[in-house]
């Protein structure tokens, strides 16, 4: 399947994480759970469009546009 | 023999730690600041058998051993070092039962340090509401340290947590993960343990990481591991991922069927319902913007009868001690100076509790997260973050403590200029000024029948600050450059009903530490100025005191009076007075007379002061049988050449304006020096603040007189 952005898909859908675009990130990300085979949804937008919610891991996480579009999923 | 050993409570943020803390420890809390730094220290003591007892060490909330902020970094400097005086003899780890996956990576990390563990698995009433189902007996076996179930917040497993530790004491069981961490860096590793003569991999390799960052570690052994580092290629980023995904193998591996989830989460659905109204794009915001009014005219309107009681308790006092003392020099320093800046402290105390209730309520539930989480797009703007709105919302109580907690900010940037932009906001020092110039030319009446309209012109005061700190940090950003990114990732926690007794504990404790730290600078500035009113050159003194003496026994009838005349000579002549007038030429475009002035100079102490200056120097003046409240006494004042009123609408207006951007506090000063370590930055506040309220009240004079 091919890899998208997390910023790329829809409120409510459900995708797994496959890697990340950057390293600096991802090490911040790892540690908050985003791991490489975890589900993982967005579940909400900020009122002024950034950031955005997200639930991984058991948990919900907000997190900028900028840092979820380092996350690629499947 | 009893015996006292060093604990220390760990956890995630969010993981209701602090609940577990309160719990044990009660009301045995001592708060104080970790040495060379102002993160919070909070200990407490704990008895565990007859002859064995603890001193509880709450660390800062942390998701691991990799430190972003400032705050999260104690955890580390206590942890990896044994020479540090608050290692621990034993840790206890509280995770999150509904949220054991993230809440274990600290967990691992401490196995490997081969610590003395407890876990603690906290907030198991609501895992069971949630239909997660734990082997507490198999994960106790497959980690290999003891396991505790307890529900902090209705004090349930807190017994069996006791027993535990004293267990864990006396016949320690360490585990470790099994993880082959020598392997991520095997001759870094090696040489660092050569080199301090340690036997832990890990430690060695967190060392590794971190050695730039540990206050603990001299420059000669900072330059070692760095060369040890570079000599070998260490490359942190990438060993880093290396541990973080074998550890949540690790993790996966141990909860594969130690926990079951039944359900799904009646907690979390509930949650994310309250999530679409709360934080919805419309409703979202104008539900929060609710909440900020309410608690604004709640701080007023809650707090004013309990202020009135201590304000006449104070003049039953004053009343009372003026019957019983001898009249002298030392009655006079009492009720003169000290009384007055008791009362000055005190009077604060509800207006503190009524913000910290509410500041405690908000972050308690899990709402305030969803206040940084709304508001960071818009704070980005201003070179904040999301997580400012905290600081920016405490500054409203005291910008102390706020500035304090602009360490969970990441960035450094965006740190910096929160801690800049924090005075801005309206501090309770600023209350009780605002309250009474508000007094003095506001009328008590009600808009609309239920809007207090000095509550309404008290938060434009407020709203005010809050432009004023956005203005600055959009000016900051454009001046401050950076080379570190700025990021925002943070946990919004499930929605909970506030804990009562951690939103007492949180009062009780704000409240003491700003009686015992403010109440002492006010204190000495009141027993100061007494002293600079009372006293002057003896020459003008002995002058004045023979032109009334003789008038006085000529005229008995007229005493009282004469009396009055001869304390305002004194005043003018005295000390303070003849600061006030030294200052007067520079302050009089803005409508103050040379006794404003003193307040504006002891103001710089704590703008609090202001009313205890006022309160002091119309005491002094007054004649002895007139006893009303400051705002009377202020009320009454004239100009005694020309008769008019002293404080009129465009100078009391112009006194607010100036409260409102003025940096008039040592204590914050004191604390931006210490968190940007040095004088450049308190500097540039204390001047530019300072120039910026001078032109903003001389506008607002200019205009209204």
């Amino acid at each position: 399947m091919e890899l998208r952005k997390l910023t790329d898909i829809a409120i409510g859908t459900v995708a797994t994480i496959d890697s990340f675009t950057d390293e600096e990130t991802s090490i911040l990300l790892l540690e908050m759970g985003c791991l490489p085979g975890e589900q993982i949804e967005i579940s909400n937008i900020a009122p002024l469009g950034d950031p955005i919610a997200i639930k991984v891991s058991g948990y919900k996480l907000s997190l900028r546009k900028k840092e979820a579009a380092t996350i690629l999923v499947r | 023999m009893n015996t006292t050993i060093n604990i220390a409570l760990i956890g995630n943020p969010n993981t209701g730690k602090s609940t577990l803390f309160n719990a044990l420890t009660g009301l045995n809390q001592k708060i104080g600041n970790f040495s060379g730094v102002t993160v919070e220290r909070k200990t407490g003591k704990l008895d565990l058998t007859e002859n064995l007892s603890a001193s509880l060490i709450d660390l800062p909330g942390t998701y691991s051993l990799y430190p972003r902020s400032a705050d999260e970094q104690i955890a580390l400097e206590i942890l990896n070092s044994t020479k540090n005086p608050d290692y621990p003899n034993l840790v206890v780890v509280v995770v999150d039962a509904t949220n054991l996956k993230r809440n274990l990576l600290l967990l691992t990390q401490l196995m490997d340090l081969q610590l003395p563990l407890v876990l603690a698995l906290n907030m198991m009433d609501v895992a069971k509401q949630s239909g997660i189902e734990i082997d507490i007996a198999l994960l106790e076996k497959k980690l290999g340290i003891p396991v505790v179930s307890v529900t902090a917040r209705d004090f349930q497993g807190v017994q069996e947590l006791k027993n535990a530790i004293v267990k864990q004491y006396e016949n320690p069981k360490l585990a470790s993960t099994g993880i082959n961490i020598h392997a991520y860096a095997p001759e870094v590793i090696d040489e660092i343990k050569a080199y301090f003569h340690i036997e832990n991999d890990y430690a060695a390799f967190e060392l590794a990481h971190h050695y730039h960052e540990l206050g603990n570690l001299t420059q000669e052994k900072k330059d070692a591991v760095e060369a040890i580092g570079l000599k070998h290629h260490f490359n942190g980023n990438k060993t880093q991922v290396a541990e973080t995904i074998d550890r949540y193998n690790f993790i996966n591996e141990i909860l594969s069927d130690t926990v079951r989830k039944n359900k799904p989460a009646v907690d979390e659905t509930r949650s994310n319902k309250l999530d679409a109204i709360l934080t919805h794009r419309i409703f979202g915001l104008l539900i929060f913007f609710v909440i900020l009014f309410a608690v604004f005219q709640s701080i007023f309107n809650w707090s004013q009868y309990p202020m009135g009681l201590i304000e006449n308790a104070f003049i039953g006092i004053e009343n009372f001690l003026k019957a019983v003392l001898p009249s002298g020099i030392l009655t006079n320093l009492i009720i003169g100076g000290i009384l007055p800046g008791m009362s000055g402290v005190l009077i604060f105390l509800p207006q503190i509790a009524v913000l910290f209730l509410f500041i405690a309520i908000l972050e308690d539930t899990g709402y305030m997260a969803r206040v940084t989480f709304m508001m960071d797009r818009l704070m980005k703007n201003f070179g904040l973050n999301g997580k400012s709105v905290v600081p920016l919302i405490s500054g409203i109580a005291c910008a102390v403590p706020a500035i304090m907690s602009a360490r969970s900010i990441e960035n450094w940037k965006d740190r910096l200029i929160t801690i800049f932009v924090t005075p801005f906001m309206s501090c309770s020092a600023r209350l009780p000024v605002y309250t009474l110039l508000i007094s003095l030319v506001v009328p008590n009446k009600f808009v609309f029948g239920f809007l207090s309209l000095q509550g309404l012109i008290l938060m434009a005061m407020y709203l005010l600050g809050f432009v004023s700190a956005l203005l600055a940090g959009w000016l900051l950003k454009l001046f401050i450059k950076t080379k570190s990114k700025s990021y925002f990732l943070m946990e919004l926690p499930v929605y909970r009903m506030p804990r009562w007794s951690n939103v007492g504990i949180t009062i009780f404790n704000k409240a003491r530490t700003f009686v015992m730290e403010a109440g002492k600078v006010i204190l000495a500035v009141s027993i100061i100025l007494w002293v600079l009113a009372t006293f002057g050159p003896s020459k003008d003194f002995d002058q004045i005191n023979a032109k009334y003496a003789a008038s006085i026994k000529a005229d008995t009838t007229q005493a009282s009076l004469l009396t009055s005349k001869m304390n305002a000579e004194k005043l003018e002549a005295s000390y303070a007075g003849q600061l006030g007038k030294f200052i007067e030429p520079a302050i009089r475009p803005l409508g103050y007379d040379w006794k404003i002035g003193i307040a504006l100079v002891t103001s710089f102490a704590a703008r609090e002061v202001f009313v205890g200056t006022m309160s002091t120097i119309y005491s002094v003046q007054g004649d002895a049988e007139h006893l009303d409240t400051v705002r009377d006494k202020m009320l009454e004042a004239r100009n005694p050449t020309t008769g008019e009123l002293t404080f009129t609408f465009a100078t009391v207006m112009s006194l607010m304006i100036f409260y409102a951007f003025a940096m008039q506090c040592m204590s914050t000063f004191a604390v931006v020096y210490r968190e940007t370590n040095g004088l450049k930055w308190p500097l540039i506040q204390l001047f530019t603040m300072t120039a910026i309220a001078y032109i903003a009240a001389f506008g607002v004079y200019q205009l209204l007189s």
